[in-house]
């Protein structure tokens, strides 16, 4: 819905008057540049995209075809009119609502909670598809080597957490990237990158970037001691366990 | 007692209470002075702060009082916590919104507006206390109604849903026969 809105917004057209072929073009085209990154494209999109090629399909039939009409009950192509409405409205709220008076960003009360952590202003949060697609390509740089070495190190996520959170004690943020400079194999990759993660998850560090496309950054956020010492904590039970 | 005396026990209370507060409970810790007092009272206290362009002011929040800075000062006193506020992604706005236009609502009805899966984004809001589950819906699977909670209407500093900006018509709409919201209703009336 929201990409075909802002298809929409973007070929300046109206809801009510959407140059379906155009659009339809447009739609598919964005969906073959996801699934070219190899990010999963949802099921929903697909469903869109039926909808689309279903409206495109019956405005090519000659009109006054009403048998067909009767069939489906509902026209596909007013539906979707109707549905994109809708949604406007509410995208519309929604922007409507944000510019009210946000407790902890415009008015605060005594005692205020402790503000949460959230990228610096003018940044943004990371999507997982950035993420993920930022991960192909550190996997891709890798060297292709036909030689299947067999690692006698065993990599845990555990240890790939300690060492990023000492990165971060001492520098504060590191770029993404850089968290894969001496990274050598593929499993120490993904090691490192579900050991990131999992610190996201614990809210131990943050992960966002200053613009679209720009560098994915990673830095220290509200509960990076209280992580450090729980990943340190597991690792002095699991070594008892081991012992 | 004097009114002024009202006013001071009342910016007293304010001060100290965790929330907004409702007239009722003001009542009930200042025994022998009615609503209309208290409320009026509240009232000139909120003109007073407003007028002097205090630091506080009173806001009526979520059914209650409580007492707020003014957003002009609203970089000084991020400043001072330090901290930064919590960011709302657009999707988790866009369904909140949904919700509370349109409480109580379904899961299956929010992703019908929004055309995408809001699982995370339900997790997220009942996590952060904006939404709950207000009831189940009497269809198969009975699955749950989510409404709005009070902590929505501090954070968008509502006073009640009422209060919520008003949704725009869908004027541009090109299908004058059916509305939109009589939709499902006419359908059922055709069977």
């Amino acid at each position: 819905m929201d990409l075909l809105l802002h298809l929409i917004k973007k070929n300046e057209v109206s809801i009510t008057d959407i140059p379906i072929a155009t659009i339809t073009e447009q739609y598919l085209a964005t969906l073959e540049l996801m699934q070219n990154l190899s990010l999963d494209v949802a099921g929903e999109f697909l469903v869109m995209a039926a909808t689309l090629i279903h409206i495109k399909s019956r405005m090519l039939l000659p009109a006054g075809d009403n048998e067909a009409d009767e069939d489906e009950g509902v026209d596909p192509h007013e539906e979707l009119v109707r549905r994109l409405l809708e949604y406007q409205r509410y995208k519309e709220a929604a922007a409507e609502l944000e510019q009210r008076d946000l407790l902890t960003r415009d008015v605060f009360v005594r005692s205020a909670t402790p503000m949460e952590e959230a990228g610096p202003r003018g940044f943004r949060e990371v999507s997982i598809f950035e993420l993920v697609g930022a991960l192909k390509r550190v996997i891709d740089r890798l060297p292709k080597d036909a030689v299947h070495e067999v690692a006698l190190d065993k990599i845990t996520v555990r240890e790939k957490m300690t060492l990023l959170l000492e990165t971060l004690r001492g520098h504060g943020s590191v770029f993404f990237e850089s968290l894969f400079a001496e990274v050598k194999s593929r499993v120490e990759v993904v090691a490192t990158f579900l050991a990131m993660l999992e610190l996201v998850k614990v809210r131990a560090i943050r992960v966002f970037q200053e613009e679209m496309a720009g560098p994915i950054m990673i830095e220290a956020a509200a509960r990076m001691e209280e992580a450090a010492e729980q990943v340190v904590l597991d690792q002095t039970e699991e070594d008892r366990h081991g012992a | 007692m004097e009114r002024e005396e009202v006013k001071s026990i009342l910016e007293s209370l304010l001060l100290v209470a965790d929330g907004p507060q409702s007239v009722r409970r003001f009542s009930e810790v200042l025994d022998g002075v009615g609503d209309d007092t208290i409320e009026s009272a509240l009232r000139e206290l909120q003109s007073d702060l407003d007028m002097q362009n205090r630091g506080i002011r009173l806001a009526e929040v979520a059914g209650g009082y409580q007492l707020r800075t003014p957003k002009v000062n609203a970089d000084w006193v991020k400043k001072f916590l330090g901290g930064r506020p919590a960011r709302m992604g657009k999707a988790t706005l866009e369904t909140l919104a949904i919700i509370a236009y349109r409480q109580p609502i379904t899961r299956a009805e929010i992703e019908a507006i929004r055309g995408v899966d809001v699982d995370g984004v339900i997790a997220t809001l009942l996590e952060r206390n904006l939404i709950r589950a207000v009831a189940r819906k009497d269809v198969p699977g009975r699955p749950f109604l989510y409404g709005t909670t009070p902590e929505f209407l501090q954070l968008f500093n509502l006073q009640d849903l009422s209060h919520l900006p008003t949704l725009k018509e869908m004027e541009e709409i090109s299908l004058p026969e059916v509305p939109p919201d009589t939709v499902a209703l006419d359908h059922l009336e055709e069977n």
